[in-house]
């Protein structure tokens, strides 16, 4: 099944990917090269078969609910491109 | 020469006081400064630190509470969180990242007081085969530069194949540790998945990644694997079992151990004169009194396109934490929270990563995730299956690393399939979370082959036993290329 172009707009809008026309272009064609390659998958039969997430049979561990890691927010943000009063700035979201 | 030691002489002539490890480290940081320019397997450094580290380890020999590999130099990766050091995963989106913190990969190594000479280069967020997609351009492959040296581990496996470093870290998450090994004459092993901890090591595909060691001798990689193995608290998928002591086994004899060859793995695209090598390598092994036997990995063909579902689709949740927001690369002037997050991202990302992430996000999407993710996860379930089969015949299994020697510049770009291909005998064991190795096996057209091998879940003691008993019986590890005696 082939992409458009309206595809790659919608993929990129959730991959929050910021894309040139050209870029569009020059995905549309790879993309649907590995569609072609991944497309062999569909022809598998896989009933029955459960899907396997994690290749070990293990849980996930747990711990009490105790704070064990110190606040190093001054570290943290020290490399963040803008903050103020602890939080990181980005621009206005609520109009 | 200091540079031609293995882990294991430089530990030994510390010891002795053959020369310390300031020495030592001026040594391998003067061959960077003579070198890498031909190479670009560093993207950083860390010459002050290294020095200093040097001088530390100096110290606590004088006092005798030392690490016994204390002082040696080891080049890390840029894919490890180095605290206080540029940590960019070959990506502009991390040009600007200093590490607050340090992954356990890397404390661990400081613990053991092994001096870090600089951050290697790769391919963007580990996503490639040929080094090529580096934000600091390819890298070359020592012995041939005008090849690549694999990837995504291309700066660690040339550094050390021209002994710039006598060792390097590296990750495996489709065969990043192993075919770089492969085309550059190297030791390269990828640990059973949560053998070593990830804590730190900047997320690929979370279920398939994992650390190794890429050394000169198997030797080395079980003296790196007792630094790098080992339960981590603060990585939930590290295997909370103590790892053995994995020089313990090294020469145990290969008496009755059988390998297992794949017949999926010596069929149509492997290079007749890497089959060869590959085929006299098994003889050697016989020799020693290995049986071979025919096995059968029936969905081999598809292990490919379930990566490349599977890969992607972890990645594009992984990678979207880079947002321009907390750290890293953030576009000028955004005009509101969607232009800053895509403007960041298509900006800082390269088209490799932007491909794969598309890719990801669709396979994920509605509508598509049962067809596409899901599928490829239960056809996971048959990879393991073909191999948990296979072990009940055999101990290991055994064959070429890859279908090719090194490849040219570009040679693969032209169509991504191409470059993703090149990894068909090494994605399978990163899907069934089993524990991999590359050791030389020779060369044709001058260039180095690898034999991959490949174990039982937690059996990397084994696979470092058979490939020391061959490294003990023959010289291919040994071979330095021309340029850089």
């Amino acid at each position: 099944m082939a992409l458009t172009l309206e595809d790659i707009n919608k993929i990129a809008h959730l991959a929050r990917l910021g894309l040139s026309d050209d870029e569009k272009n020059r995905y549309n064609d790879s993309l649907n090269n590995i569609l072609g390659l991944i497309d062999e998958l569909q022809a598998v039969n896989t009933a029955g078969i459960e899907p396997l997430a994690h290749s070990l049979d293990v849980t996930q561990p747990l711990r009490p609910d105790v704070v064990s890691e110190k606040n190093q927010r001054e570290a943290y943000q020290h490399i963040a491109p803008a903050t103020q009063d602890g939080l990181y700035l980005v621009p206005k979201v609520i109009e | 020469m200091l540079h031609t030691y293995t882990l294991a002489a430089l530990r030994d002539g510390l010891a002795r006081g053959d020369f310390s490890s300031r020495e030592l480290t001026q040594h391998f940081l003067n061959r960077i400064n003579q070198y890498d320019g031909q190479l670009n397997s560093f993207i950083t450094i860390c010459d002050q630190q290294a020095l200093q580290q040097a001088d530390a380890a100096d110290a606590a020999r004088a006092k005798g509470t030392a690490h016994a590999l204390a002082g040696i130099p080891l080049a890390q990766k840029d894919i490890f969180c180095t605290k206080g050091v540029k940590t960019t995963c070959a990506s502009k989106m991390l040009d600007n990242f200093i590490s607050p913190y340090n992954a356990t990969v890397i404390s661990n190594s400081e613990a053991a007081g092994l001096v870090m000479l600089g951050k290697t280069n790769m391919d963007e967020f580990a996503m490639g085969s040929s080094n090529e997609t580096s934000f600091y351009g390819g890298v070359k492959n020592p012995w041939d530069l005008s090849k690549v040296p694999g990837g995504s581990s291309g700066g660690s496996a040339a550094a050390v194949a021209a002994r710039l470093a006598p060792a390097a870290t590296g990750t495996d998450t489709g065969g990043s540790i192993r075919q770089p090994a492969a085309l550059c004459n190297l030791t390269g092993l990828k640990p059973t998945y949560g053998r070593v901890s990830r804590w730190g090591m900047i997320a690929f595909a979370s279920s398939l990644d994992q650390a190794g060691p890429m050394t000169q001798t198997a030797e080395d990689a079980a003296l790196l694997m007792n630094v790098m193995a080992g339960h981590d608290d603060k990585d939930s998928t590290s295997i909370n079992t103590a790892a053995p002591d994995y020089t313990a086994n090294l020469n145990n004899s290969l008496q009755g151990l059988r390998i297992g060859i794949p017949k999926q793995y010596f069929g149509e695209g492997l290079d007749a004169d890497v089959e060869q090598v590959v085929r006299d390598a098994l003889k050697e092994l016989e020799k020693q009194g290995a049986i071979l036997v025919d096995i059968d990995l029936p969905n081999t063909g598809l292990s490919v396109p379930a990566y490349y579902v599977i890969a992607p689709a972890e990645a594009s949740s992984n990678l979207s934490r880079f947002d321009g927001v907390r750290y890293g690369y953030r576009c000028e002037n955004p005009v509101d929270l969607t232009d800053l997050y895509k403007r960041s991202r298509g900006e800082g990302f390269g088209s490799e990563v932007k491909r794969r992430i598309m890719i990801g996000t669709y396979a994920l999407s509605a509508g598509y995730y049962d067809a596409y993710y899901l599928q490829a996860q239960k056809i996971r379930r048959l990879i393991q299956q073909d191999f948990a089969n296979a072990f009940a015949q055999c101990d290991v299994i055994a064959g070429p690393t890859s279908p090719t020697v090194a490849f040219g510049f570009g040679e693969k770009n032209a169509n991504p399939i191409a470059m993703y291909l090149s990894d068909i005998y090494t994605i399978a064991t990163n899907l069934a979370g089993l524990p991999a190795m590359s050791i030389p096996a020779g060369f044709s057209q001058n260039l180095p082959v690898g034999l991959q091998l490949i174990g039982n879940y937690w059996q990397e003691a084994q696979l470092l036993n058979v490939a020391h008993r061959y490294q003990q019986a023959t010289l291919w590890h040994q071979e330095l290329p021309e340029l850089f005696k």
